[in-house]
């Protein structure tokens, strides 16, 4: 088989306008609409200046570590006896998940404009551990909103955030996780344009957002497709990523959408069932909608309020998710499903006992999946897994739920 | 002409300025809400902002954060305040303009809405995260004169952007008094004066200032270089105060606003 070249009718979305098809645009209050325009514009200049991108490259490669490596992961390959599993080590990269990608490049960014003050919002705690080191690493200011129910389960990471020399701040109003910490810090970035960027921390928010940050992550796939070939002599059957906001599965998609032959699935938080409220599933529970800047799947009332969501794992509780998503669902392109907290669960421990790698509760939902897939394929066939994130920021609140007190 | 336009030519020809007040509809109750009505017409307000509970209101400060999920906890909803304002038009006629997000009218669905709530007799609407560059269906669909799309003009916006702003909105302009969200400390700038008095004679419309203003020594600040002052959060923070006291604060306000 041969590797295909990225189709590139796919690769010129969003338009100007910030749309992939029928979802996306820029539903901003007016104050931001100039910082907005500026940030795309900064975008634009610098992805084609040459110092910019050798700083940036010096960076992911001496700082963040980058490439990953793509692991064969033998033994859990042999215990499902299907196909080939292969991992893609975001874990592995400084700060312990893809996030950095993001958060770095937007960093060096902000740097260039001229903005003194970086904030960002943190479900997890993975986004606000990036931007903090993003900040340190630019000698910016930092201030993370942090859902206080989340900061209650990520204790270990908002730890971290502050020896980062980062503030943390509790928003304890709503649903006191990801989807209000976006709202305040959208309030913020309202009040403190003149100074902040707001380093939004996935594919999602009013255009350019979703944009620049499938551009900063897709050095996943572009990897991982070179990475692949080299191992393997030929592209994947399967890619399989977690999808919380989905920045990490657009990080991994991205470099292969133009290969048809390669079948990618996103894969969603599940929770305790597709019933409102106990999960976080848009596709498998929501309809189209605005929120925070742009029109894509949420899941909200028949009033259009959005509604409360449950996911074991922090980063993938969230109400909404990334516009391009959803314009790859409608294409056909990408296909989307759900693993529930209990498989989520059940995959974080079968990845420490087989391969000795502590998964993050995000990267779990998508194992879960990849174990469903290859469990059906023969050996012959290829699946790469993202694994996003590790998940020692997770083992605290996994012991919780196990009962065990620490 | 619209009734907000009528209204404006009103209150400009005997030289005054509009008083603006908003309450957010339900809060803390459907009832209250149309008291507020009565005793804010009773107090001087020439058009009254009305505004309808989302979840996730991201322009807006605590205070009506607050109200709105008091509102929501109440099971209010764009339907019931349209039903609301049918049954208020009995009764008055002054301009109601509806204040909330966009998902509530684009899951309403905007050919409905815009029917709907001009049938009801609301007069307009604002959607402070509906920028004018996302608003082409809306504005094609309300081209009848009887309801405004009022859009927001920031301090931060760019003179394309006060161009393409004013040009869209109908009724008058909403500016946005600080860099910030509803209910903020007001800290005005010296320039605000001039920028304003540049919007108006750009546009040819009525310029209405909100944002953080909550004493009347702002609002008659205010008022000296605006056609209309509109005040929210400080009204919001007390609409469960008795009714004499809210009157007095009201009537402070009124009189400030000349």
């Amino acid at each position: 088989m041969t590797a295909r070249k990225g189709a590139p009718a796919i690769k010129k979305l969003p338009d100007k306008r910030g749309y992939f098809g029928a979802y996306g645009g820029r539903f901003a209050p007016e104050t931001l609409i100039p910082a907005l325009d500026e940030l795309e514009k900064a975008y634009y200049e610098f992805k084609k200046d040459k110092a910019f991108q050798q700083e940036l490259s010096y960076l992911t490669k001496n700082y963040v570590g980058r490439p990953t490596p793509l692991y064969f992961a033998k033994r859990l390959t042999e215990s499902i006896g299907g196909a080939k599993i292969y991992l893609k080590r975001e874990d592995l990269a400084h700060t312990g998940a893809h996030k950095i990608n993001n958060a770095l490049g937007q960093a060096l960014l902000a740097k260039k404009m001229g903005k003194k003050r970086l904030i960002a919002e943190t479900g997890a705690g993975q986004h606000g551990v990036a931007t903090a080191t993003g900040a340190a690493l630019c000698g910016l200011e930092c201030e993370i909103y942090m859902g206080s129910d989340d900061i209650a389960r990520q204790s270990l990471n908002v730890f971290r955030m502050k020896l980062l020399g980062a503030e943390v701040a509790e928003v304890s109003i709503g649903s006191r996780t990801l989807k209000d910490a976006i709202n305040e810090a959208m309030r913020d970035w309202t009040t403190n344009v003149a100074t902040t960027h707001y380093v939004l921390g996935t594919v999602f928010g009013p255009h350019p957002f979703p944009l620049i940050v499938r551009d900063f992550q897709s050095v996943i796939g572009k990897e991982a497709r070179k990475q692949i070939l080299e191992a393997e002599g030929k592209l994947p059957d399967y890619l399989i990523a977690c999808i919380g906001g989905g920045s990490n599965a657009m990080g991994l998609f991205h470099f292969f959408i133009g290969d048809k032959g390669v079948s990618m699935i996103g894969v969603e938080a599940g929770g305790r069932g597709i019933v409102p409220g106990e999960h976080a599933a848009r596709f498998a529970g929501g309809s189209i909608g605005i929120l925070q800047g742009t029109k894509s799947f949420l899941l909200q009332d028949d009033d259009g309020n959005i509604l409360s969501t449950h996911s074991v794992s922090a980063g993938l509780d969230y109400a909404a998710v990334g516009p391009e998503h959803a314009f790859l669902r409608d294409s056909g392109r990408v296909e989307y499903t759900y693993a529930t907290d209990e498989e989520a669960l059940s995959a974080f421990e079968r990845l420490s006992r087989t391969e000795g790698i502590i998964p993050a509760l995000e990267s779990s939902h998508a194992l879960a999946e990849a174990f469903k897939v290859a469990s059906r394929l023969s050996k012959d066939k290829v699946v790469i897994v993202n694994l996003s994130g590790r998940g020692d920021k997770d083992v605290q609140h996994v012991a919780k739920i196990k009962g065990i007190e620490l | 002409m619209s009734r907000i336009e009528k209204k404006f030519k009103e209150v400009l020809r005997r030289r005054g300025k509009a008083f603006i007040p908003y309450v957010m509809a339900g809060d803390p109750s459907l009832e209250r809400t149309r008291e507020m009505v009565a005793i804010l017409e009773e107090c001087g307000a020439d058009i009254i902002e009305l505004g309808v509970p989302f979840s996730d209101p991201l322009a807006d400060g605590p205070t009506i954060q607050g109200a709105a999920q008091r509102a929501l906890g109440e099971g209010v909803t764009l339907g019931k305040v349209l039903d609301l304002i049918g049954s208020l038009r009995q009764s008055t006629q002054i301009p109601i303009v509806l204040m909330t997000y966009y998902n509530l009218i684009f899951r309403y669905g905007e050919e409905k809405f815009v029917r709907d709530a001009s049938l009801a007799g609301a007069d307009g609407m604002i959607v402070p995260d509906l920028p004018p560059d996302e608003a082409g269906s809306l504005l094609s669909l309300s081209k009848d004169p009887g309801f405004d799309i009022i859009f927001l003009v920031a301090p931060t916006s760019t003179y394309e952007r006060i161009k393409k702003v004013t040009r869209a909105s109908r009724g008058f302009i909403y500016y946005v008094s600080i860099t910030g969200i509803t209910g903020s400390k007001l800290s005005v700038d010296p320039s605000i004066g001039s920028h304003i008095a540049k919007i108006k004679q750009m546009s040819g419309k009525p310029v209405a200032v909100g944002f953080g203003i909550s004493t009347p020594h702002e609002a008659s600040e205010i008022a000296r270089i605006a056609d209309g002052v509109i005040v929210g959060s400080a009204i919001v923070k007390r609409v469960s105060d008795s009714n004499e006291n809210l009157k007095d604060y009201l009537i402070a306000l009124r009189k400030a606003i000349r």
